[in-house]
Parts: C-alpha cells; sequence; structure tokens
C-alpha cells in the first residue's frame, strides 16, 4: 500500500540525502581522489601519481607493520572478551534467582566510552602510581609499557576487552537462553556431564550467535578502539600499538602526509566492505534459522 | 529451568561465587577510580595508592566541575549533552522521515536514494576523517555544535531500523488512512509515530551513549577549550612535559564523563537491550 505524488517523499528524504551528499560520497570521493596524488610541501598545487600512493604504501615496512599490529590486536581483543563473557554467560544462565541483578552489574560497563576505559586500565598500570604496576614489581615483574612493546600491546588489549565483554555477555546470555531446556535434560539423564553438554549440545547451537559476535567483534577492535590507543600509547613504543585506523589518523594530521593517509582511507574503506559482506550474508543465513 | 540439570547446596553456591568473582574483576576498574578521585594527590602518588576511599572526595569534584585544567569540566559535560542529544535526536528524525518516504511512497529514483544511504553502513566516520575534516573546515564549522553533530547525524542504521518496522505494520491502517480522506501526513504523525514510540525510545538510548562516547571526531573538530566534549577532553587533562600528573582531579573528571551513559543503561536496561538487539541486525 502506497501513497500517491513524489514532492512529499523527495522532501522527506532530502535532510537525509543532504547529510549524506556532504559528509559521506564528498569526502569519500575526495579520499578515493586525493590518493591519486601527492600534494607539494607548500599544498599549492598537486602531482598526479596513479596508484603511486598505494604502491608506496605496500612496500612501506611500516604499513606492512600495522597490518600485522592490527591483526594481533583485533584476535586477542576478540579472543579475551569472548571467552570471560560466554563464562558470565554459562554462569548466569545456570542461577534462577537473581540473574537480573548480576545482569546489570555487568552490562553497564558497555556505555564506558573506549578512552575513558583507556584512562582508567592506564592509571592502573602506571609505571609510576599505577596499583597492578607497584603490585608486579612486588613479585619481581618489571612492568613499563612505555618502554615494552608487548606489554603496551597488552595493556591496550585489556583495556579493548574490558568494555566490550558487556556486550559479548548479553549476546551469549541471550543465545543460552534459546537452548532448549528439554534437550539438555534429555543428556543429563542419559548421564553427560556438564562440559560434554557443553561441547555437544550447547556450544554447537550456539554457534550463529558465536560467529555473529566474532564479525562484530573485529568491526570493533578494528574501527572503534582509537580512543584507547590514543590515550594509553598514542601508537607507540616504536610504533608497536599503531593499529591501521590509528596510522591514518597520525600519517594525516599528525604527519600531514595527506595522500598516504588518503590511500590508507581507501584502503581501510575496501577492507569495511569486505567485513559488512561478510556481516550481511551471515545475517542472511540466520534469518533462516 | 528446574529439575534435573540444576544442582541444588554446593553447586549453585559455586557459581554465585563465580559471578561475584567476575563481576568484582569488571568492576574493579571503577572502583579504583573512585577510590582516587577521593584522596589526595600526595596520597595517590605514594604507591601503593590505598585501597579504601578518602576524604578528598567533595574537594576534587569541586575542582573538576568548576575549574578544570584547560576548560571546567561542566562547560564539557554541556558540550558532551548538546552533542549526544543533537545526534541522537537528529538521527532519529532525519531516519524516520527517510524510511516513511521509502516505505509509502514509490516516486522518482526511489531505489538510487535507498543505495546511497545504504551505502553509508560501510563508512565509519574513523576511515573518512581527513576529506571530512577539509567539508567541515571549508563550511566554517570547526570549534561549533554543527560541525561536532552533522557529520554524525547521516547514518543507515536508523533509517534500516524503521523501514523494517514500517514494513511490519499492516497494510490495512495505512488504507483505512487514505479511505478516511487522511491526508500522508497525518496518517504519518496521528497513526505511525505512535505505533514507533517503543523503536525510538530504545534508539535513542543507542544512539545517545554513541554520541556521548565520539572521540576521534570532538577531538579533530575542537580545538578551542571551551568546544572540547568531555570524552575527548579527559586526555587534554594529561601534562604534556615533566609536570605532575593530576590524577584525583582526572579520575573525577573520568567518573562524571561515564555518569551519563551509564546512568542511561542502568535505569533503561529494558530500552537498551532491545536497541542494541536490533540495531545489529
Amino acid at each position: 500500500m502506497t501513497f500517491k505524488g513524489w514532492r512529499l517523499p523527495v522532501l522527506l528524504i532530502l535532510p537525509q540525502a543532504l547529510i549524506t551528499a556532504v559528509f559521506f560520497f564528498w569526502p569519500a570521493g575526495q579520499a578515493i581522489y586525493q590518493s591519486a596524488f601527492i600534494p607539494d610541501p607548500f599544498g599549492l598545487k598537486s602531482q598526479f601519481v596513479g596508484l603511486g600512493n598505494f604502491e608506496y604504501l605496500f612496500s612501506d615496512p611500516y604499513y606492512l607493520a600495522s597490518f600485522k599490529t592490527t591483526a594481533i590486536f583485533s584476535i586477542l581483543v576478540t579472543l579475551v572478551s569472548m571467552s570471560v563473557a560466554l563464562w558470565l554467560a554459562l554462569m548466569a544462565d545456570r542461577i534462577i534467582k537473581g540473574s537480573g541483578t548480576y545482569r546489570t552489574f555487568l552490562i553497564w560497563p558497555y556505555a564506558v566510552a573506549p578512552a575513558v576505559a583507556g584512562v582508567l586500565w592506564l592509571f592502573m598500570f602506571n609505571p609510576n602510581v599505577g596499583i597492578a604496576s607497584w603490585y608486579l614489581d612486588q613479585i619481581g615483574y618489571d612492568w613499563n609499557h612505555k618502554l615494552n612493546s608487548g606489554q603496551a600491546m597488552w595493556l591496550v588489549v585489556l583495556a579493548s576487552s574490558w568494555g566490550r565483554i558487556s556486550y559479548n555477555f548479553l549476546f551469549f546470555l541471550a543465545g543460552l537462553q534459546a537452548v532448549p531446556k528439554s534437550v539438555i535434560e534429555a543428556a543429563a539423564i542419559d548421564g553427560a556431564h556438564f562440559w560434554r553438554r557443553f561441547w555437544t549440545i550447547v556450544f554447537p547451537l550456539l554457534s550463529p550467535t558465536t560467529f555473529f559476535l566474532l564479525v562484530v567483534n573485529i568491526v570493533y577492535a578494528f574501527f572503534e578502539t582509537f580512543g584507547v590507543i590514543h590515550t594509553i600509547t598514542s601508537g607507540g613504543p616504536q610504533q608497536s600499538t599503531t593499529i591501521l585506523v590509528y596510522k591514518v589518523f597520525s600519517d594525516g594530521f599528525v604527519g600531514q602526509d595527506l595522500g598516504s593517509s588518503a590511500a590508507q582511507s581507501v584502503v581501510l574503506l575496501v577492507v569495511v566492505g569486505l567485513l559488512t559482506v561478510i556481516q550481511f550474508k551471515f545475517i542472511e543465513r540466520r534469518v533462516h534459522y | 529451568m528446574s529439575g534435573m540439570v540444576e544442582k541444588t547446596g554446593k553447586a549453585t553456591w559455586l557459581i554465585h561465587l563465580g559471578l561475584i568473582i567476575g563481576i568484582g574483576i569488571v568492576c574493579f576498574p571503577i572502583y579504583l577510580a573512585f577510590v582516587a578521585s577521593s584522596v589526595s594527590q600526595a596520597e595517590l602518588v605514594r604507591p601503593p595508592m590505598p585501597l579504601l576511599p578518602g576524604d578528598q572526595l567533595i574537594e576534587n569534584y569541586t575542582r573538576a566541575l568548576f575549574s578544570g585544567i584547560n576548560a571546567p569540566v561542566w562547560r564539557m559535560l554541556m558540550n558532551s549533552m548538546i552533542m549526544a542529544l543533537g545526534i541522537a535526536i537528529g538521527k532519529i528524525i532525519i531516519s524516520l522521515m527517510s524510511a516513511f518516504a521509502i516505505v509509502y511512497f514509490r516516486f522518482p529514483m526511489r531505489g538510487l536514494f535507498f543505495w546511497l544511504i545504504f551505502m553509508t553502513l560501510m563508512l565509519p566516520v574513523e576511515v573518512r576523517i581527513v576529506p571530512t575534516y577539509v567539508v567541515v573546515a571549508d563550511f566554517g564549522m570547526l570549534n561549533s555544535y554543527s560541525g561536532l553533530i552533522l557529520p554524525l547525524v547521516a547514518s543507515a542504521t536508523a533509517t534500516f531500523l524503521f523501514r523494517q518496522f514500517y514494513m511490519t505494520v499492516p497494510d490495512e491502517l495505512a488504507e483505512a488512512a487514505r479511505v478516511d480522506g487522511a491526508s500522508p501526513m497525518r496518517f504519518f504523525i496521528d497513526i505511525l509515530l505512535p505505533m514507533s514510540r517503543t523503536n525510538i525510545a530504545a534508539l535513542f538510548v543507542i544512539l545517545f551513549i554513541y554520541g556521548w562516547n565520539q572521540y576521534l571526531w570532538p577531538l579533530l573538530m575542537t580545538t578551542d577549550p571551551d568546544m572540547n566534549t568531555i570524552v575527548m577532553g579527559i586526555k587534554q587533562m594529561f601534562p604534556s612535559g615533566d609536570d605532575l600528573t593530576d590524577w584525583p582531579l582526572i579520575m573525577a573528571t573520568a567518573l562524571l564523563a561515564m555518569l551519563p551513559p551509564v546512568l542511561v543503561v542502568v535505569f533503561m536496561q529494558k530500552l537498551f537491550i532491545k536497541g542494541l538487539v536490533e540495531t545489529e541486525k
């Protein structure tokens, strides 16, 4: 059922169309356009280099290292936040009374901004005043994420995973509660203990949720953790925590290398596109379930 | 889920214990920040820091709220509030309208508009920061609320959600409105909007948190400390040189920064979960 006329609908859609055109398509087009040029140092004119920026980018060891850093970072964030969340959801699913209270206590870190989470974790692990670094020092472990790149990576991973636990917990809990109890009871009658029931019944039935969360968490780690990196390490030490999104920022705004930054934006556009396609394919499948 | 699977006594007790430990771990960073915001700088810089709240709570928060470091925190809270509300309300209004146009009308280039809007699902602001910054600077919108809000208002998620919802509304309703001689806008305002109430509220919760927690965009947009939002302003409070970091002040600011979105999540939990589940579909 539709209404007649075309002026009204065009008028209704115009605000969104205009904002989308001005703040999405124009800048995205500019990124693609600029990625083919190198501006001169005075910004007066720029020289066409075709795919030169991309060739340069993919032969730049720092850029390739950033790819690797991003991969390690997103895998760790996804694993840490999902396994802790699954552990908590498994327990919350097994209690009858009071699960609402536990849920309330577990979901609110979702509302804490990644940048604020970064500040909290920076405070705990600050080499001078941090309580965690002090206790680590007491047991003979020297913590200084400003110098040690492995420690820096773990710190940004922990800070990024922390707020994400809430989100994964909610989806895991919903998934667990959708598993038919009769199936589990039948298995229990047959004598299957908890872990056996988990691996043979619950986990397979949970796989749509798990797969969905995998994709969503990788997208999160790629694009929404800028605040954590910027507040804790600023990409250091020696670029060891410079993920791709951070590099677009530091090359474009701090380094003023606009051609390279634009080319990096285009590469990220392709990455986002691929992840979106994966997500959509999966959601399509989930609808048929 | 009582019966065979549920063990009583010791096992249940262990699960409660496990959950409490889990909550303890999840909440510990916040508790520590609270303690740090209630003691003096002198108590903090001698590790290990105290684990119980001190007596400087009111002093620290008053100092943060009314003087701060670059700008008073009340000012940054206000900026964040304006930005978060602007993004949430702006997105909801333009999406309600465009989804109505897409579902209830057939007009020239409808397909084109549809795809233009939905392609933006793929473009987070982080990916196109430099050119978007240039566009906003060309409009002279740096250090302004419109510059903070407008580029984040365009997004397809909300439009997509309302489109899905409108498509579940029975055709008879629109049919009846037409037979009664009601104009499309009457139908939209008197029937469709009231029906979308819960969806609007759920989406508002999610978008408010999204807007409040923005970091990169305000960081680029606001060079004037008086326009800083609180989430990005915290980082600006760290000294650049060798000066001592004023941790009690920074921790008080961090807690103030998380307070509004946390309150929204806790008190609108049902709407929050509904919004979360639906925006991800």
